[in-house]
């Protein structure tokens, strides 16, 4: 017994040790589930994205050509994209310059191709459709997410606008949660259905490789199990020697 | 005709060059020991993984560029536009993580099997050497990409030079080249990283196996099994390495190769372990990270720096952490090697050793809340008291007679003694009495059948 | 099993060991890790090709030539290399055939240009002449000499381009002289009209 006892001690210890890292502060994000194979999903985020997004924020690591053969985008639409200023091989820039930017909104809206990748897509989903009216802001906003951000509601027109909902934490106002104030073009579901495709498309943006790396992984692991049957075949027949 | 051409040739090249000698003294009549383990696997592997590394890297760099305006561009650059460039650098990303689990368990089963002790001291000692040169290439690698983790963790840890009393802050400026972690830095851990200490530990790992089969392998029983011998001088208990081991490891690469692909074409990032979310923002000197974290492979040792209040002793610490991994072969004060014959002291401290090791490297992860620093220390001082307590207890324990000659690679479950493995007994005898079972080996045979029915019938005619 | 490194007392083969299915085994396994290295090598041999980013800035480009005057010739860069465009007057669209006896490929049966400009005037019409301004000897850019038997070249020169490193002459449709160091008429690049006032460098005509 008492040799037994520490290690368990130890490994109790161990697995308790998550406890110490509860924090009061975490907000849950709304999960969104990412499907960069649905094309058609990407076709309509990246619409989306060069509508409401492109004027301010910048995809510089993404090629339009790149993205038209990977999402199968027709040529009208990519010539559309193009406004008739950039190539198809030009990199998805935005007008906006950064001293600019700087200068509108107090910090240059950043480049968005690896957000998907270093803020994660449940994030941006939930972060997208989480402003609320704030007369205390310059805008007008705050996001639940990213207090006090600098970005403006770009698409209150499509959701319409939320509030705040407050309660009470050891004595201090804290929100709650959101709740709905004034109607937008769409309803919710629709609305949440854009932010979704947007969302797949800025996953896609993070990482345009990985469509080809899903894809050859299968092939890859099927050789990689022919090859352990073989060679394990392989070793036992040798190993009848050794006894 | 062809193999008389291939023999005169060899003829030829021997007499310059010792090749057939080498062959036969390193590979055909090279006798290791026939009951290597699972365990033996991760020195072959290790080799792979450098090998990987190297290959990868030489092309990731014919297209990076260290230079910290275009660095991480050119990583960028690398994942999107050279073809194949985002599976080189998976596999370099991978490769590093892959080389440290490698590595971690390679150490393991020195510490099991007794492999640092006597004659294998200097074997143990360049093997020290490789691990520090590792974590060093590992640490400026790291830099290389130019996110906000590569910048701040840099940052973090070259500042802990200036801990060092009187030359501190001279010898963080002079190892960064200029005030702050900068492009000077970035240029100067490319050129190490690339050349200088690949080098070294290409020499050292020569080093490394030259010492070793100078006295040849350790195996399971920590016996030595040139104390038996056959009329030929051939150790009885020992097999040649090729083919045997040769054509062992090779399954063993395909195993480990099999479980590297599916990280690299399914989950290259390992849930932000192997790549880290900040690291795919671009380094800003203005705006540090919420959470300062290495990667994985460092945070036991990090995690041990921040468990000490002072800065210098933290450092102090941190360095003893890997000095009394150097002295190890002279701590222990047993004459037996293998943990299957040792007394109960050193296999729970063995046992300690490894759960506060664990432990730690998962608390370096984490933020460093006044329950965690609490936790750190006493792992700390659990991995400490290993090696501290060592000369001690190893002397007092009560170790068991070794066998004369090689018992199995794995010792069978029946065989096991103790409450733990009685417990282990219990556990499988009552799962496989469980209905759920009795159903899955149902299916399992049926298709088994199946698949030898369609064999069967595809063989004949 | 033996081999080139060992030797018959040596094996471990004993009596009952079935070697054929040992060499079976062997074989396939070689032959799968053979083909195994072979795929391996494919992500490193094909990263060296030209990237996304090279392919891009070797896309053909459009070049205006409505302000080119007869006898005029324009430099412009396409993958990196100068590319002449030439408008030629009529009287040196004759002369043309005035040289072909000092030529060593008139008929441009060596050289390389696009199907539709191996013709007489080496382009895809007479009057505008496109080609790559690099000597086809060593790479040097040669200068352009339309006027006809200067000091320097002789009563012989019709117009042409001379090549100041090692002495190469070529004609007015880039023609290679005999006797000099270049082996070949001057390379044309594939090219297309897009309208009477541009020119597309890098890109054929589509197929129908």
């Amino acid at each position: 017994m008492r040799i037994l006892s520490y290690p368990v001690l130890l490994c109790l210890l161990v697995l308790a040790s998550p406890l110490a890292f509860a924090s009061a502060t975490d907000r849950p994000l709304d999960s969104h589930d990412a499907d960069v194979f649905d094309k058609a999903s990407l076709r309509r985020g990246a619409e989306t994205y060069v509508t409401y997004c492109q004027s301010c924020h910048g995809l510089k690591l993404m090629r339009y050509s790149r993205m038209a053969r990977d999402l199968g985008m027709g040529d009208a639409v990519l010539q559309g994209m193009l406004r008739g200023v950039a190539k198809p091989s030009d990199s998805m820039l935005s007008a906006m310059t950064a001293s600019d930017g700087e200068h509108w909104f107090g910090v240059a809206p950043p480049d968005l191709s690896l957000v998907a990748r270093a803020r994660g897509a449940d994030w941006i989903y939930s972060y997208l459709r989480g402003f609320y009216m704030d007369d205390s802001r310059p805008n007008g906003v705050n996001n639940f997410y990213y207090p006090d951000v600098a970005m403006p509601h770009v698409m209150s027109g499509l959701q319409g606008n939320l509030r705040p909902v407050m309660h009470k934490v050891n004595g201090v106002d804290v929100i709650d949660h959101l709740e709905r104030a004034t109607q937008g073009h769409v309803k919710e579901a629709e609305f949440d259905t854009i932010v979704t495709d947007l969302v797949n498309f800025l996953v896609y943006v993070g990482e345009p490789s990985q469509l080809e790396r899903l894809k050859l992984g299968k092939w890859v692991m099927l050789i990689m199990i022919l090859l352990v049957i073989l060679f394990r075949r392989l070793k036992d027949e040798y190993w009848k020697d050794v006894h | 005709m062809m193999r008389n051409c291939g023999n005169k040739l060899m003829a030829w090249v021997d007499e310059r060059l010792p090749v057939t000698q080498f062959v036969r003294e390193h590979l055909t009549r090279y006798y290791a020991p026939k009951n290597f383990n699972v365990l033996y696997f991760f020195g072959s592997l290790a080799l792979l993984v450098l090998v990987n590394q190297i290959l990868t890297g030489v092309f990731l760099a014919m297209n990076y560029k260290p230079d910290a305006a275009t660095a991480f561009d050119s990583v960028e650059y690398i994942m999107r536009d050279v073809n194949w460039g985002w599976l080189l650098r998976y596999l370099h990303s991978t490769g590093a993580s892959a080389f440290f689990i490698v590595i971690y368990l390679h150490m393991f089963r020195a510490l099991f099997y007794g492999s640092y002790k006597n004659p294998r001291e200097l074997l143990w000692l360049f093997g020290m050497v490789l691990f520090v040169l590792l974590m060093a290439e590992a640490f400026m690698g790291y830099l290389l990409p130019w996110g906000q983790m590569s910048y701040w963790g840099a940052q973090v840890i070259i500042s802990l030079f200036s801990a060092v009393p009187v030359i501190g802050d001279d010898l963080a400026t002079w190892i960064r080249g200029d005030f702050v972690v900068a492009d000077a830095t970035l240029n100067r851990f490319f050129s190490l990283h690339v050349v200088a200490v690949p080098l070294l530990i290409v020499g050292i790992v020569v080093l490394h196996v030259m010492a070793l089969h100078h006295v040849g392998s350790n195996n399971p029983d920590g016996i030595d099994i040139k104390k038996k011998k056959d009329e030929k001088g051939i150790p009885l208990d020992g097999i040649p390495f090729h083919p045997y081991y040769t054509v062992k490891d090779l399954y063993g690469v395909a195993v480990f190769l099999l479980i590297f692909f599916w990280a690299i074409f399914y989950a290259p990032e390992m849930g932000g372990m192997f790549l880290e979310p900040p690291n795919f923002e671009p380094a800003n000197a203005m705006k540090t990270p919420d959470h300062i974290a290495p990667v994985w492979y460092f945070t036991p040792f990090y995690s041990i720096l921040r468990a000490v209040p002072s800065k210098s002793w933290g450092v102090v610490a941190m360095g003893g952490s890997l000095v009394v991994l150097f002295i190890l072969p002279w701590l222990d004060r047993s004459s037996v090697r293998s943990v299957r014959y040792r007394g109960a002291y050193y296999r729970n401290a063995l046992w300690v050793f490894v759960l506060c090791f664990i432990g730690l490297g998962y608390l370096g992860m984490r933020p460093a809340t006044p329950v965690a620093t609490l936790m750190a220390r006493v792992l700390a001082l659990g991995y400490f008291c290993f090696f501290v307590l060592m000369p001690l207890y190893t002397r007092l324990d009560r170790d068991r007679t070794p066998p004369e000659r090689l018992t199995e690679a794995v010792i069978p479950l029946e065989q096991r003694e103790g409450r733990g493995w009685d417990f282990v007994r219990w556990a499988i005898d009552r799962g496989q009495a469980s209905p759920l079972y009795t159903r899955i080996m149902g299916h399992y045979n049926v298709l088994l059948e199946q698949v030898r029915a369609y064999y069967f019938k595809a063989k004949k005619p | 099993m033996s081999g080139p490194f060992l030797s018959e007392n040596e094996s471990m083969n004993q009596e009952g060991v079935d070697t054929d299915k040992r060499r079976f085994l062997t074989q396939t396994a070689s032959a799968v890790g053979v083909l195994g290295v072979g795929v391996a090598a494919i992500p490193f041999v094909g990263s060296m090709s030209p990237s996304e980013r090279a392919e891009a800035a070797g896309a053909p480009v459009e070049i205006d030539i409505s302000k080119l005057e007869p006898g005029q010739l324009m430099r412009v860069m396409w993958r990196g290399k100068p590319v002449w465009i030439m408008r030629r007057t009529p009287e040196s669209l004759t002369r043309l055939q005035d040289t072909v006896s000092l030529l060593q490929d008139p008929d441009s049966v060596e050289s390389e240009q696009p199907e539709k400009a191996r013709n007489d005037h080496r382009s895809l019409r007479p009057e505008i002449f496109v080609a790559m301004g690099l000597c086809t000897h060593l790479g040097c850019a040669p200068s352009y000499r339309p006027e006809v038997a200067p000091a320097d070249l002789g009563a012989a020169w019709k117009g042409g381009f001379f090549c100041p490193c090692h002495g190469s002459r070529f004609d007015l449709a880039g023609r290679v002289h005999k006797g000099v160091p270049a082996p070949r008429n001057l390379d044309v690049p594939p090219y297309r009209f897009l309208s009477e006032t541009h020119i597309l460098i890098g890109a054929e005509e589509e197929e129908a």
